[in-house]
C-alpha cells in the first residue's frame, strides 16, 4: 500500500475577509511519531490543523499529500476542539464514519463495540451521546476518528477541559496508535502533554511558524527568544 | 343561546352514535389533508434540507421567494388552481376540477413552502453543527442531506405537524377547487362553512368539534415533540 506521506505545505496561505490568518507556512510532515504544534491563543494552530485536512481553502500556496486528494482524503481524521456529537447514541455515533463508508452493519457496529470498550463506554452504548460528559464526548469523538483506521490523524487540543485522568487515558490511546503506525498530529496548549507526547514540535506564532524541530533540541536548546519565553510561561505575543 | 345550547346537544349526540355523514365528511377532510402533507413533505422535506447544506448562486433569493410563498392567500392560491384546471384551463383535458385531488393540489402548494421554510431553518443550525464533521469524514451530498435529515427528523416532524395543521383548518382554497360537492368534495371546514349558512347548527358544531379536536391533537403533538427536544432526549 502506497503511503500518504509526506505532507507537503508550500507557502500555504488562509486569508478571511482580506485578513491574514495564517502564512505563507512552508512544512513537510513524514516519517513517524508525534507532532505537537503549540503556540499562543489565536496563533493559528487550528487553522494550520485544518489547512493541512483540507477543511481551510488555502488563498495560496498548496498542501499536498503523496496520494491523490480523493485517496488521501479518508485516510485522515481530524478530532475538533470541542467534539462533535452526533445526536445519537454512542453506538450509531461510532459506526457512523464506517456506515458512510458502506460497510457491511454486523462489521461496523463489531468495529463500534470494540471500541466503546476500548475507550470505557462499553455500557453506554445506547445511550444519546448528547448525555455524555466532556470528556466522555472528547473520547468518543477521538475513537470515532480512529475507526477508519486513519494513517494519519489530527488532533486539536483534545484535553482542553478535562480532567487529569481522562487526559492520561488519551495520551495513553494516542500513544498505542502511534506504535501501531498512526502519524498524529496535535495542537496542545498543554506543555507538559506536549513534552510527554512530542517527537517533533512546532512553535506557531503570528499566523507563522516561528521554530520547529525534533522534540530534545525544541524544548531542551530552543534558539528563538520567543519561545523561549513560551515555554518559561511568559506571555507572548 | 338556546339555538347554540340545543346545537351542542345535538352535536354530541352525533358524535358519540358515529353519525354516518359526520364520519363520512370527517374521513375525507384526514384522507385530503394526509395525501396534501404526504406529498408536500416528500418534495418540501430534501428541498428545505438541500437550501441548508448547498451555496448556489440564488440561494438568498429562492428563501426570500419562499418564505414570500408562506404568505399566500389560500383563497388566490385556489383561484388559480381553479383557472389551471378548469375546463378552459391547461390542465383542463384531465377532468380534475371538483374532485379531492384538485383539492390536495391546492392544499400542497399551500403547505409546501410553510414546511419547506421550517425544515429549512432547523436543518441550518444542526448543518452548523455538524458541518466540519461531516467535510472532515467526506461524506457524500447526499450523505450529509440524509443524515440532517435522519437527525433532525425531530423539528421535521414539527414541521409536517404545522403544514397538516395549516391544510386541515384551510377553507378558502378547497371551497373553490373542490366545489362543497355532497358525497364527492365535502370537506370538514366547507360543510361548517354550508350548514352554519343554512342554520343547521348541530351538523355544523358536531364538525367543528371534530375539527378543534384534530388541531389540539396536532398541537399536543407538537409540543411533546419540541419538549423531548429540548430535553436533549433524542
Ligand atoms: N472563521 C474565522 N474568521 C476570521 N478569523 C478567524 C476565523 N477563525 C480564526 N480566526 C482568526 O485567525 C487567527 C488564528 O486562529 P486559530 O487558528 O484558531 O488560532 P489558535 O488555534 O492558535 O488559537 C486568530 O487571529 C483568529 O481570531
Ligand atoms: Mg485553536
Amino acid at each position: 500500500m502506497a503511503g500518504l506521506l509526506p505532507l507537503t505545505l508550500t507557502d500555504a496561505v488562509v486569508r478571511r475577509n482580506g485578513k491574514t490568518l495564517m502564512g505563507p507556512v512552508s512544512l513537510t510532515l513524514g516519517g513517524e511519531g508525534i507532532t505537537i504544534i503549540i503556540g499562543p491563543n489565536g496563533s493559528g494552530k487550528t487553522t494550520l490543523l485544518r489547512a493541512m485536512h483540507g477543511l481551510e481553502r488555502l488563498s495560496g500556496g498548496a498542501a499536498d499529500w503523496a496520494l491523490p486528494a480523493h485517496e488521501a482524503n479518508i485516510r485522515q481524521a481530524y478530532v475538533f476542539q470541542s467534539p462533535i456529537v452526533l445526536r445519537r447514541t454512542v453506538l450509531a455515533n461510532l459506526r457512523f464514519p464506517l456506515d458512510l463508508l458502506g460497510t457491511p452493519r454486523s462489521v461496523a457496529n463489531a468495529a463500534a463495540v470494540a471500541w466503546a470498550q476500548r475507550i470505557g463506554l462499553g455500557r453506554a452504548l445506547d445511550t444519546q451521546a448528547a448525555r455524555l460528559s466532556g470528556g466522555e464526548r472528547q473520547k468518543l469523538a477521538l475513537a470515532r476518528a480512529l475507526i477508519r483506521e486513519p494513517e494519519v490523524l489530527f488532533l486539536d487540543e483534545p484535553s482542553a477541559n478535562l480532567d487529569g485522568r481522562s487526559t492520561r487515558e488519551i495520551e495513553a490511546l494516542l500513544q498505542q496508535c502511534q506504535a501501531a503506525g498512526t502519524r498524529i498530529i496535535m495542537a496542545t496548549h498543554d506543555m507538559g502533554q506536549a513534552r510527554r507526547l512530542a517527537a517533533d514540535a512546532i512553535f506557531m506564532l503570528s499566523g507563522h511558524i516561528h521554530e520547529k524541530g525534533p522534540a530534545e533540541a525544541f524544548f531542551g536548546a530552543s534558539r528563538t527568544p520567543e519561545l523561549i519565553a513560551f515555554l518559561n510561561g511568559d506571555i507572548v505575543e | 343561546m338556546n339555538d347554540i345550547l340545543a346545537g351542542l346537544a345535538a352535536a354530541l349526540r352525533l358524535i358519540v352514535t358515529l353519525d354516518a355523514e359526520l364520519v363520512e365528511i370527517s374521513l375525507r377532510s384526514l384522507q385530503v389533508s394526509l395525501t396534501a402533507l404526504l406529498i408536500a413533505s416528500t418534495i418540501a422535506i430534501p428541498f428545505g434540507t438541500l437550501l441548508a447544506v448547498q451555496r448556489f448562486r440564488f440561494r438568498r433569493s429562492v428563501i426570500a421567494v419562499l418564505n414570500a410563498l408562506m404568505g399566500l392567500p389560500p383563497v388566490v392560491v385556489g383561484l388559480i388552481v381553479y383557472l389551471m384546471l378548469s375546463r378552459s384551463g391547461p390542465f383542463g383535458v384531465l377532468g380534475l376540477l371538483f374532485t379531492p385531488t384538485a383539492m390536495i393540489i391546492a392544499q400542497v402548494i399551500i403547505i409546501s413552502p410553510l414546511i419547506a421554510s421550517i425544515t429549512h431553518q432547523a436543518m441550518r443550525e444542526l448543518w452548523a453543527e455538524y458541518h466540519d464533521l461531516l467535510i472532515s469524514l467526506h461524506a457524500t451530498k447526499r450523505q450529509r442531506i440524509a443524515t440532517l435529515i435522519w437527525d433532525g427528523r425531530r423539528n421535521l416532524l414539527t414541521a409536517a405537524l404545522a403544514g397538516f395543521g395549516r391544510a386541515i383548518g384551510e377553507v378558502g382554497a378547497i371551497m373553490i377547487v373542490g366545489g362543497n360537492i355532497d358525497h364527492a368534495t365535502r370537506v370538514l371546514t366547507t360543510a361548517i362553512a354550508l350548514e352554519t349558512g343554512k342554520g343547521d347548527f348541530a351538523l355544523a358544531l358536531g364538525l367543528g368539534f371534530v375539527l378543534i379536536a384534530l388541531a389540539l391533537l396536532i398541537n399536543l403533538g407538537i409540543h411533546a415533540l419540541s419538549g423531548t427536544e429540548r430535553e436533549g432526549r433524542w
